[in-house]
């Protein structure tokens, strides 16, 4: 089962010539993910590493029956790519991009709603459902399948808890980046409430950072909603407040924000506390047990 | 990217919005030249610096001749100016801006805002003007009214209508304040910023609506189609060292510890300064190389961090996935060799090519204190600072 994507997830690649789009696709093919086009305005019918190339997003998707998008786009014409598969009815749109202006994702936020396209990220990793589909640039043999859910604001962080579980040989069913930016698509509660459904899912990692309420929300959620153990990290304690650390959306402007904050409001809701990131592998055995 | 008061108002005067006249001044005698030319009997001499609460640091003067705006141009020029924002050791003033007085019947407080749980720009308006805005929003929320902006319509009179009279505003005030609000949105938009505050704005005894201070911040990540924005960077605000770092792809914050860090991603960058506090240690600062950092790069970081002579300790902390271990470990050695490195060099490498990796560090000839793992790698940086001398 897993979450978002598997086996029978049909992936076009939004920018797939590029230098980035070229590598990271061929990654995730190789990884065993089933990549049926790629898009490139200009180089429309040809054949790029055997992969068809298609002008526009509509076509792409008539052709190959695509059900999922990953963008490569750069970062000012982003946006644009992401709405072209919104209004093309994309089920599924990953956009890995860093960088995307905060004004372009607004628009793109206000399309999304009531449209029939869910999008993970911007500035994200991606989307891995171990040993069935990789989309996105983490490095696939860190994984292996099993029963964790992982969702992070961040990649590295994200190898990071996926390499302790693995070393323990604790499986993932998916990982899920939703990435660094202030506006994305998909928040942590719209993931955690796909793996309280999920039947292969038995605990959830949850691994956030400073910046923003999304975390303190999730935990609220987690209090009413989910009966699956949840063990969660915030990364930032030691961060200054005002400054801007790497990911656009980690800064502290007030009170709530803070590391401090959200590990408070997560303890207070039953989640369980990695105050560490070393200790995110370790305290989901334990939970695991229990 | 933050810009001068004088030049938000800039800004402002392009997108319609009330200013008072002005000038900036780089002497005294500039001071008293910009001031000639206002039709005015009070003058206002105000501090230049990217940081608020200038008027309580002493940043802010109100003369009432032009000797008087000669003199305090003198006191605040060249002055150390310290605010809650600036930090104990103040920041240098090197311009002042002059400007007319005005009548001022009411201050207000306005700005636009990204609110993250929606996705849309936000108003926020509050009667409390002058004040420091996250105090009035910590002790009486109820005194902010807020409005968000639907993207597909942008700014609408209804919206103007609802901030305007959330301030009480009537007549031909209110509408003066639905322009200015309106003004006010579209340079938000149109210019990419990630900040509009307006604090105070006032209502004059004459019945205009003016922008009495003005600070606006902007998305970095759209600076790429503003050059007029760019233009106005002031880089003796920003620390030369995040500069020079961004220019090579990396992220640096200096903080005031004494463990240096080379990370590669945002978060695991954060989470290696929190773990080193854990285990007892205070990182010297935040490096993010990147998902494409090359040999070069790796040793533009290094030397970034050794120019902070508070570093007793280096740890790189590196989870190869886009980035390949090997890579960073070439980087480490020349950049250890060439900058003849003195400290302790703390290394944890997992991911990509992670053998390959450890084996150019272990062949390396260089003293290189292998960790096994995050904890590890954050309990041998915290001893190895505290060993140095």
């Amino acid at each position: 089962m897993a979450i978002l994507i598997n086996r029978n997830t049909r992936l076009i690649t939004i920018g797939l010539t590029g230098k980035q789009g070229t590598f990271h696709t061929l990654q995730s093919r190789d990884y065993g993910t089933n990549v049926v086009g790629g898009v490139t305005p200009g180089k429309g019918g040809t054949i790029h590493e055997g992969i068809p190339v298609f002008n526009t997003a509509y076509e792409a998707i008539k052709e190959t029956g695509a059900n999922a998008a990953m963008v490569f786009v750069p970062p000012a014409f982003a946006a644009d790519s992401i709405i072209e598969c919104i209004e093309a009815e994309m089920p599924l749109i990953i956009a890995i991009t860093e960088g995307i202006p905060i004004q372009d994702m607004i628009k793109v936020k206000a399309m999304l709603k009531g449209s029939k396209s869910r999008l993970i990220g911007p500035n994200c990793p991606g989307v891995i459902t171990p040993g069935e589909c990789k989309i996105g640039i983490m490095p696939g043999h860190i994984h292996m399948p099993g029963n964790v859910g992982v969702i992070s604001r961040s990649g590295t962080l994200t190898y990071e808890a996926v390499f302790q579980l693995t070393q323990r040989e604790i499986g993932q069913s998916t990982c899920v980046g939703i990435g660094g930016d202030p506006v994305n698509g998909t928040n942590f509660i719209d993931i955690l409430e796909m793996f309280e459904k999920d039947p292969d899912t038995k605990a959830v990692i949850m691994i956030g950072e400073i910046g923003g309420t999304a975390e303190t929300e999730a935990a609220r959620w987690i209090k009413k909603n989910m009966t699956k153990p949840v063990v969660s990290f915030i990364a930032g304690a030691a961060a200054p407040k005002g400054k801007r650390m790497g990911h656009a959306g980690a800064i502290i402007s007030g009170e709530d924000d803070s590391a401090e904050a959200k590990f408070k409001v997560l303890q207070e809701c039953g989640v369980t506390i990695a105050r560490s990131p070393a200790e995110l592998g370790q305290k989901v055995a334990e939970v695991l047990k229990k | 990217m933050n810009v001068h008061e004088y030049q938000a108002k800039e800004l402002m005067r392009e997108f319609g919005i009330s200013v008072l006249k002005g000038g900036i001044a780089n002497t005294p005698a500039e001071a008293v030249e910009v001031a000639k030319k206002l039709d005015t009997k009070v003058w206002v001499v105000k501090a230049q610096i990217h940081a608020g609460g200038r008027g309580k640091g002493g940043g802010v003067k109100l003369a009432k001749s032009l000797d008087e705006v000669e003199k305090y141009a003198k006191e605040i020029l060249g002055m150390q100016l310290v605010t809650h924002q600036t930090g104990p050791e103040g920041k240098k003033v090197l311009k002042v801006l002059i400007e007319q007085g005005c009548d001022i019947d009411h201050e207000y407080y306005c700005g636009i805002v990204l609110d993250r749980v929606t996705g849309q720009n936000t108003f926020m308006v509050s009667i409390e003007g002058g004040m420091d805005i996250e105090k009035v929003a910590h002790d009486t929320p109820e005194k902010i009214i807020k409005a968000h902006i639907n993207p597909a319509t942008g700014f609408t009179p209804a919206v103007g209508r609802k901030l305007g009279y959330a301030l009480g505003l009537k007549g031909e005030t209110l509408n003066k304040a639905i322009k200015f609000f309106d003004g006010l949105y579209k340079l938000y938009t149109q210019k990419d910023c990630s900040i509009a505050e307006i604090n105070p704005l006032v209502t004059t005894k004459t019945g205009d609506v003016l922008a009495l201070d003005g600070k606006l911040n902007f998305d970095d990540n759209a600076l790429f189609r503003h050059p007029e924005i760019e233009a106005m960077r002031d880089v003796t605000e920003e620390s030369a060292q995040e500069l020079e770092a961004g220019k090579f792809g990396l992220s640096y914050i200096s903080l005031d510890g004494n463990i240096g860090c080379l990370v590669n991603g945002a978060g695991l960058a954060m989470g290696t300064l929190d773990i080193l506090k854990i285990h007892g240690g205070t990182p010297a600062n935040f490096l993010d190389v990147g998902g494409g950092a090359t040999k070069e790069t790796v040793q533009k970081a290094f030397s970034i961090i050794l120019e902070d002579k508070n570093v007793k300790a280096i740890l790189v902390n590196i989870f190869g996935g886009i980035m390949k271990c090997d890579i960073i470990a070439n980087g480490v050695v020349d950049a250890a060799k060439e900058l003849s490195l003195k400290v302790p060099l703390i290394v944890r490498l997992e991911g990509t090519n992670v053998a390959l990796g450890k084996k150019i560090l272990s062949e390396s000839g260089l003293k290189i204190t292998a960790a096994n793992d995050l904890a590890d790698a954050a309990q041998k940086a915290v001893a190895a600072a505290k060993g140095a001398k």
